[in-house]
């Protein structure tokens, strides 16, 4: 994947998948003799420093997966995806579905010897939410509806009305303001995770420093170098820590995919990411190593419907055009080749409970596409023997997008003669054209928050901050409203992407895959996590 | 000379307020800002963290209370983009390390380069002299982008004798390759610099008469003909280092290095400010000394030279 | 490394003091021009190459854009150069012709040094003329702005003027330009102060020449000689800039490229088994550099005295 979709990818890539409790496991499959111990190691590359490994400010991917190794949230998800217990062994649902009990397990201590007490984690929600922490993240705490969590960021509650509790030491209790059917899943993510309130008193700002931290999770922070790495090693305060089989875990932060994977292929790091188009080469030669899975992003352009964008793309049969003469199997099949798929509609495929919905032109071939195109093209009084059409099409530096750009640019002239003219802007100046419409067509792809439909639909409504294309239909709207009381929303998911589909604010392309090289000693990979959330402890090497 | 020397010092107090001025303009004119991203944050979150940095203020007391945080505290401000962090942090740390390499860079690029430019001004027209010629405008011709990975290919994966990448607190290992694939560019650089002003100094009338004399070739042009051809040189190095600052990126992003031109880039990119001024302020001074050292050098060479 | 070349200003301002403009100066300086061979067979080079550049097009099979649906998918196996399907340099690695992009990729790099070292030529002499004869405060004031101006971000500079007025080849010639000047300015005013000493212009002043008319006069030609030398060198050092801005991703705007584009992307592939991809454009990189340096230090011998 390019810097940039990693980048998207790492800012807001996580879905909650849906499953059932059940015990962790971690032991080692039939027929694998673990490694001696020294090798127990696992060195991943990570793309560029990390912001914060401050579990209240981290908003990224890469943090993520640092605070997982860490620490150790309310729950924690198996190599499926599903909810295993984390600190905490269960939890209880008031039948108003507001109020959700948390029971801590008594033997969880931090890596100062102290027992991880329900107070930490009351501490931990609060201090998230502070405006006077200023965490990027606090907005998840809102998407979490915890009662009161948006006063308190707006300054007008002080963070101890946040309705978190700890009755005793073992029971966490959170009130939330609104039935959130998905939010056990919620709470797997950093922002969630207990902190040291003692040692974070005395350090400040510092606590975080290799010495100072105190954590609850598997390993301890050892060493960190900037710009360089950082490592950890096994935390033998961990409760579980007799089941854990890695002994040292290390990030190595390497701005560049392909010395990653020069590196990777020198033997110096187990995971990397596969750099764009290099997947099956890799597959064929490292057939053990190579992976791609699902991941929970869609791919789009969005379309300038707004008064700044031009005259022609108001004309729903110019969209239409636009849409159908993009070659998708193309896309995925010549420039990503990476395992992602063709897409039709918004909603990524792999999302759970969501079954895509059969498009007109997904079951058309490019030809009739192509055709049809050209068709509705000249309906609209454009193309061949109409006006003459051209294009900005906005996108943001990178190897990846670029292609894509080119591509699709080449596309419409071959078929449309439409005249694509490419703007690729740096991330900043993209983000500010893309954000107030200064564009004609614009690169955008986005990442589901959660593992359920509407994290995708939701985007296409006027109200969204995110429909960049400011699309505006009030029979999307409703039905957006009516999926969020509705015993059967996946109907209204599948409606809206009819609509959608036919209307065309947006242009679908692809649903990303997630493309890495794994190096095939190391066991117990989560491939069929959609949202690659891994633990370390989990893992092993065998021999 | 003492007073000139006085009076640019003085000078650079004010150039200085200039340069943070300006680049604080130029900030504020470019779009976007350290907390943009893919997803936009809701206002109040944005508001609540543009008033933790203080963005919320006015330009005109951003840059007060800029300068007066230096001047007063000696205080560069937190990173906006590595929360953990302060400039200062990321200064002391990444500098360092870009010191060290831009110094042994510089140091072989020297040692070889002068070399070089010495035996093809004596053998000027011979094909030493093209082959010294050919091979230093060959390494200054083919970029340290595709150098450096050629470097990993090579040492590492192919023959592996050196690790890919890392710092490791500068370990021999480590400091190779960053070491090669920054210091061609200059050693060409410096070859080609040595060899025209030696070319010129040998015509020189001091050396003339050495040579009718009769001193031995070895000792005209190590006692006599070196010094004078060595100025151009110094007088090259000095801006060349502070411009190596900007251009080690290439290094950082191949070889992992974690210098300064990494996050100089990135800075910029990133809407990082406050790093960005704090690592433009540190140009801004080295470009201001350096600049001073090569007119005093200026004045030396040349005695009719009056400030 | 991509500034444009120090190496060049000490060099010259170390090597290049002229004489008051004779004559034949100029047919001197052709015939000792002449006489050096790497410089001619640099000319040579150098005009095969804007040759191929600006006439490429006409003997490509493809246009610069189009991408061969049917080879793109596997680049390494379907894209190596061929005569027979008209991809003489291969396929990028998007299925298009790098012959074509080659020619194109270099006549943009081309222009960028040109363009830029005219600029450079045209402020940097007369900005650093200005403030070397004045000297003083005038100098002072001069000098200290281009101090700050060489001390502030160029990347920023760049990136905020690829954003105000769009990203467009017209601004990165003048972007570049505009940065290419300060080194040019510190040169002539170096050896403005060094002429100004000099009696025609002692006697010039004496005479009551307006001083304005003595730097057009008589300081600016006697700059010509190192001011053209340094624009010949400034050129290669133009287009190493260009290609450090092409792998910070801020280069020409697709479908155009540059040298320095396609040797980032090429450099980027080379262990996927696409050499190709580096190696033409590198070559003609590599070669336009050395022809601009060495014509470079041709003029540059030519142009000095002191062989005379």
């Amino acid at each position: 994947m390019t810097l940039r979709a990693t980048f998207l990818a790492s800012t807001t890539a996580f879905a909650l998948a849906l499953g059932n409790a059940a015990f962790a496991e971690s032991h080692v499959m039939a027929g694998d003799v673990l490694a001696a111990a020294d090798l127990q190691t696992f060195t991943s590359r990570e793309l560029d420093e990390f912001p914060s490994i401050d579990p209240s400010l981290i908003q990224d991917v890469a943090g993520n997966d640092v605070a997982r190794q860490l620490f150790e949230g309310l729950m924690n998800q198996d190599k499926d995806g599903n909810l295993v217990p984390g600190v905490a062994t269960d939890f209880d649902v008031s039948d108003d579905k507001l109020t959700y009990t948390f029971h801590l397990r008594p033997e969880a201590k931090w890596s100062n010897g102290d027992t991880v007490k329900a107070s930490d984690f009351v501490y931990a929600w609060r201090r998230a939410a502070d405006p006077a922490t200023a965490s990027e993240y606090s907005w998840y705490m809102s998407l979490m509806s915890i009662e009161n969590v948006d006063a308190v960021i707006a300054g007008e509650m002080t963070p101890d009305q946040l309705a978190v509790s700890a009755p005793d030491d073992q029971t966490f209790v959170v009130t939330l303001s609104q039935p959130l059917p998905y939010f056990p899943q919620m709470v797997v993510i950093a922002t969630t995770f207990p902190l040291p309130e003692a040692t974070i008193t005395e350090l400040g700002d510092a606590w975080t420093q290799p010495g100072n931290m105190v954590s609850n999770g598997a390993y301890v922070l050892s060493e960190r170098v900037q710009q360089e790495k950082l490592v950890m090693e096994r935390n033998p305060m961990y409760w579980d820590d007799a089941n854990t089989n890695i002994n040292k875990v290390t990030y190595l932060i390497i701005n560049d995919e392909n010395a990653a994977l020069t590196r990777y292929l020198a033997g110096e790091l187990d995971k990397t990411e596969v750099p764009t188009g290099q997947y099956p080469r890799l597959l064929e030669e490292y057939p053990t190593q190579a992976l791609s899975v699902p991941l929970l992003c869609s791919y789009y352009y969005a379309l300038n419907l707004s008064d700044t964008g031009p005259e022609a793309l108001k004309d729903v049969r110019v969209r239409q055009a636009l849409s159908m003469a993009v070659d998708r199997d193309i896309i995925v099949d010549n420039v990503l080749q990476g395992g992602q798929k063709p897409a039709y509609t918004f909603t990524h495929w792999a999302t759970a409970g969501f079954e895509m919905p059969v498009v007109e032109a997904a079951g058309m071939s490019q030809a009739e596409r192509n055709a049809k195109a050209v068709e509705l093209m000249t309906e609209a009084g454009y193309g061949a023997g109409g006006e003459p059409l051209s294009l900005e099409l906005l996108y943001n530096t990178s190897d990846a997008h670029k292609s894509v750009a080119v591509a699709i640019s080449q596309m419409w002239k071959q078929t449309l003669g439409i005249e694509t003219t490419l703007n690729n802007q740096e991330w900043q100046t993209f983000l500010d054209e893309r954000g107030n419409q200064r564009f004609e067509v614009a690169r955008a792809g986005w990442c589901g928050d959660y593992n359920e439909a509407s994290t995708f639909t939701d985007l296409m409504t006027s109200t969204s901050g995110y429909n960049d294309s400011k699309y505006v239909n009030e029979e999307v709207d409703a039905l957006a409203t009516d999926a969020r009381t509705s015993n059967n929303p996946q109907a209204d998911y599948e409606q809206i992407e009819q609509i959608i589909a036919v209307d065309t604010p947006i242009i679908p392309i692809y649903h990303y895959a997630a493309n890495k090289m794994l190096n095939d000693h190391i066991r117990n990979w989560p491939v069929d996590n959609v949202q690659q959330n891994y633990y370390v402890k989990d893992l092993y090497v065998a021999e | 000379m003492f007073s000139f020397i006085v009076r640019r010092l003085a000078v650079a107090i004010p150039t200085i307020l200039i340069l943070v001025i300006l680049s604080f303009a130029l900030m504020f004119a470019a779009p976007g800002g350290p907390f943009n991203s893919e997803r936009p944050l809701p206002p109040q979150v944005l508001a609540n963290i543009s008033a933790k940095y203080g963005l919320d203020q006015p330009y005109w007391r951003q840059i007060t209370n800029y300068i007066w945080n230096i001047v007063a505290h000696f205080d560069f401000g937190p990173s906006f983009k590595y929360k953990d962090r302060s400039v200062a942090d990321i200064i002391s740390a990444g500098f360092p390390v870009t010191l060290t390499y831009g110094f042994w860079s510089f140091l072989i690029a020297v040692i070889v380069g002068v070399s070089l430019g010495v035996v093809a001004a004596i053998r000027q027209n011979t094909w030493i002299d093209y082959f010294a010629v050919g091979i230093s405008v060959g390494a200054q011709a083919l970029p340290n982008f595709v150098l450096a990975p050629m470097l990993v290919l090579l040492f590492t994966l192919w023959l592996g004798w050196l690790p890919g990448g890392g710092w490791n607190g500068g370990q021999w290992q480590y400091l190779v390759m960053p070491v090669i694939a920054l210091s061609t560019s200059y050693m060409a650089s410096i070859a080609r610099i040595t060899r025209s002003s030696m070319l010129e100094v040998m015509t020189a009338g001091f050396i003339r008469t050495a040579r009718a004399k009769g001193v031995p070739m070895p000792q005209i042009i190590w006692k006599h003909a070196l010094k004078p051809a060595m100025l151009p040189v110094l007088s090259y190095l000095g801006p060349a280092f502070v411009l190596m600052i900007t251009g080690s990126v290439v290094v950082d992003v191949y070889f992992s290095t974690g210098g300064i031109g990494l996050y100089f880039v990135n800075s910029a990119f990133n809407r990082d400010y406050s790093v960005m001024m704090g690592i433009t302020i540190l140009i801004g001074v080295l470009t201001i000394v350096f600049n001073l050292v090569v007119d005093v050098l200026y004045a030396w060479i040349d005695p009719k030279i009056r400030y | 490394m991509v500034y444009p070349d120090k190496a060049v200003m000490a060099g010259v301002a170390g090597a290049a003091m002229l004489a008051p403009k004779g004559r034949s100066l100029w047919s001197d300086a052709v015939r000792r021009y002449a006489q050096n061979k790497a410089a001619v067979v640099s000319l040579v080079v150098l005009i095969a190459v804007c040759l191929f550049a600006f006439l490429g097009d006409f003997f490509a099979a493809w246009s610069n854009e189009e991408i061969d649906w049917g080879r793109m998918g596997n680049i390494a196996a379907d894209g190596p150069p061929s005569f027979e399907n008209g991809h003489y340099f291969g396929l990028d690695d998007l299925g298009r012709d790098l012959f074509a992009r080659t020619v194109q990729g270099t006549r943009i790099s081309i222009l960028v040094g040109l363009v830029g070292s005219g600029i450079a030529v045209i402020v940097g002499t007369l900005y650093g003329a200005v403030a070397g004869y004045f000297g003083g405060r005038v100098d002072n004031v001069m000098m200290r702005t281009v101090d700050i101006l060489m001390a502030i971000p160029f990347m920023f500079v760049l990136i905020l003027m690829l954003v105000m007025f769009g990203r467009s080849i017209g601004m990165l010639f003048i972007g570049i330009g505009l940065i290419s000047w300060l080194d040019m300015s510190r040169i002539v005013r170096g050896q403005t102060l060094t002429i100004k000493n000099k009696e025609f212009v002692e006697a010039a002043i004496a005479t009551g020449v307006r001083p304005m008319r003595i730097i057009l006069r008589h300081i600016v030609p006697n700059l010509m000689g190192i001011v053209v030398v340094y624009a010949t060198l400034l050129i290669p050092g133009l287009i190493i800039t260009e290609s450090f801005i092409s792998f910070l991703g801020l280069g020409v705007q697709e479908p155009s490229t540059s040298l320095g584009a396609l040797i980032s992307k090429g450099a980027s592939q080379m262990q996927y088994g696409v050499i190709w991809q580096l190696a033409f454009p590198l070559f003609f990189f590599v070669v336009t550099l050395f022809a601009f340096f060495f014509v470079g230090d041709g003029l540059r011998d030519a142009l000095d005295p002191k062989d005379r």
